[in-house]
């Protein structure tokens, strides 16, 4: 049997304004790039809150890629230093929970940038595959060993019920 | 406990309700701040009938397992669940009542037991029962097992869970009254709206719809900061917005109940009474709101103030919703074997 390659799902919140049209760009030229990338287009990167990224891991994915426009050229003037302190203190935040740093990126790039933005998915997607799956949601699956001790605990108390008081 | 169809103190016929108290993963603060609403108390005495409260009253799991489904009018349940038989009884008391509320921080969104979801069984056992711990000792290396053979037969413990479960994350809830603990006058309050037998659609907060902020009386100009300090590094002068002398103040993320009582103190909020209404991840809109004031554009630097100031970000923002996060915990080793 051939050896399952490990195709990683990263989702990606570009900015209406630079990323996604870097995205577009990307597209109607022709450039290539690894198709593990889910694009979310959001208005600006200082819309991402950090709820949507945490949400991204807890739903499944391995890595979640954040694209705005360059600093000083951001289209509501400056959300896109907001979008960067925030993305720092997200990473800090989820490298204390266990999430590599790799697995959350902050790129910029501008509406001219097709190539950029693909070769940063395309790099970003190696870098994901060589950490593994994420797979977040099985940190929270208890063992076995819980149904059977919750069944254990009805029966005893069926039986204790039965002893008359 | 009384029998059927009883009157209540009042002499108005009313029949009595019935009420129960439980805790799970929690420390009794709940129950204290219950207890803190004073002589009111005979008032809900005279509402309800108590027919379980571990920290309080008398009370047997077997009559509660005795009685019809919905025969309980209103469950108080306070404490996350991290055993096995803590969630036995949560769902006992789901089947067994009609209203089902999470009461205080534990029940909501983990709280401080909550923070164990940084570890799993294993690496809690191994802190409690070794000697790794200097306080610890225990040289035969005994820890709890879940079933131990006896001449007499086999006896069981609960099983503690790799991760603490919020009380909606294991049975169907009905309303949340956040706090840690809830305020007593809160508390009232959210008894006179089930008395009231006006309630709130399923699933609402029992609380007030605003933040820490609005109650606090510093006063508050535009926030940008170089560094964040630790309480102890500074002694904060007590007229300006604690954050803006670069304090982690939690209080403009945090649901207002408590009227705001630690920065009328001169110490920071710490976010113990959970997101405003709306908030999906308490410690994911703190850490936003934090950010943004930082005054900075240089990334290293940015990186570099939030290392030094805030070097424990669990602790700092999730201090009491870790478990009801997105994330719910870190990342586990792995799950703990089979035998504790």
């Amino acid at each position: 049997m051939s050896e399952q390659v490990f195709e990683p799902k990263i989702v990606g919140f570009l900015c209406n304004w630079c990323s996604y049209r870097a995205a577009d760009l990307a597209g109607s030229a022709r450039i290539t790039h690894a198709p593990n990338i889910r694009i979310v287009r959001v208005m600006c990167s200082g819309r991402v809150d950090p709820s949507f990224v945490m949400k991204a891991f807890s739903l499944g994915a391995d890595a979640v890629m954040i694209a705005g426009c360059h600093p000083g050229e951001c289209h509501y003037i400056e959300q896109n230093y907001k979008a960067m302190r925030r993305f720092h203190m997200l990473r800090q935040t989820l490298k204390a929970m266990g999430v590599e740093e790799q697995r959350i990126q902050l790129v910029w790039a501008s509406a001219a940038e097709g190539q950029q933005l693909a070769e940063a998915i395309d790099k970003m997607v190696e870098e994901v595959r060589e950490l593994g799956p994420l797979g977040w949601s099985g940190n929270w699956e208890e063992n076995g060993e819980r149904i059977q001790a919750l069944e254990d605990i009805v029966k005893e108390h069926e039986e204790a019920m039965e002893v008359t008081a | 406990m009384s029998e059927s169809a009883p009157t209540n103190g009042n002499g108005n016929g009313k029949a009595k309700g019935k009420l129960a108290i439980y805790w799970a993963a929690s420390c009794g603060g709940c129950e204290i701040s219950i207890l803190g609403i004073d002589t009111k108390i005979l008032d809900v005495a005279a509402a309800f009938d108590l027919v379980m409260c571990p920290c309080i009253a008398d009370g047997k799991v077997r009559d509660i397992e005795k009685m019809e489904d919905g025969e309980i009018d209103v469950c108080l349940f306070n404490g996350g669940i991290r055993t096995s038989e803590q969630e036995y009884m949560a769902r006992l008391f789901r089947q067994k009542s009609k209203c089902l509320i999470a009461f205080g921080s534990c029940a909501t969104e983990g709280c401080i037991p909550g923070l164990g979801n940084l570890h799993n069984r294993q690496s809690i056992f191994d802190n409690s029962y070794t000697s790794e711990t200097d306080s610890t000792e225990n040289p035969d290396n005994i820890r709890p097992q879940a079933v131990t053979e006896v001449p007499e037969g086999s006896l069981h413990l609960p099983i503690f869970y790799d991760t603490l479960k919020t009380l909606d994350q294991t049975v169907d809830v009905d309303y949340y009254l956040p706090g840690c603990p809830p305020e007593s006058p809160r508390i009232w309050e959210a008894i006179e709206v089930l008395l009231s037998g006006n309630l709130p659609d399923k699933g609402a907060t029992i609380g007030e719809n605003t933040t820490v902020c609005d109650y606090c009386p510093r006063t508050r100009h535009n926030k940008k900061i170089k560094e964040f300090k630790r309480t102890w590094e500074v002694i904060p002068d007590e007229e300006t917005c604690l954050l803006e002398q670069g304090l982690v103040c939690a209080g403009l993320a945090t649901r207002a109940g408590c009227g705001a009582l630690c920065p009328q103190v001169n110490s920071p909020c710490i976010g113990c009474y959970g997101p405003n209404e709306g908030v999906e991840d308490y410690g994911a809109r703190l850490l936003s709101a934090l950010a943004s004031v930082i005054d900075s554009e240089d990334p290293d630097e940015i990186d570099e103030i939030i290392r030094k100031g805030i070097p424990d970000p669990i602790g700092t923002f999730y201090r009491f919703s870790l478990a009801g996060s997105l994330m719910r915990r870190g990342k586990r080793p792995a799950p703990t074997a089979s035998s504790q």
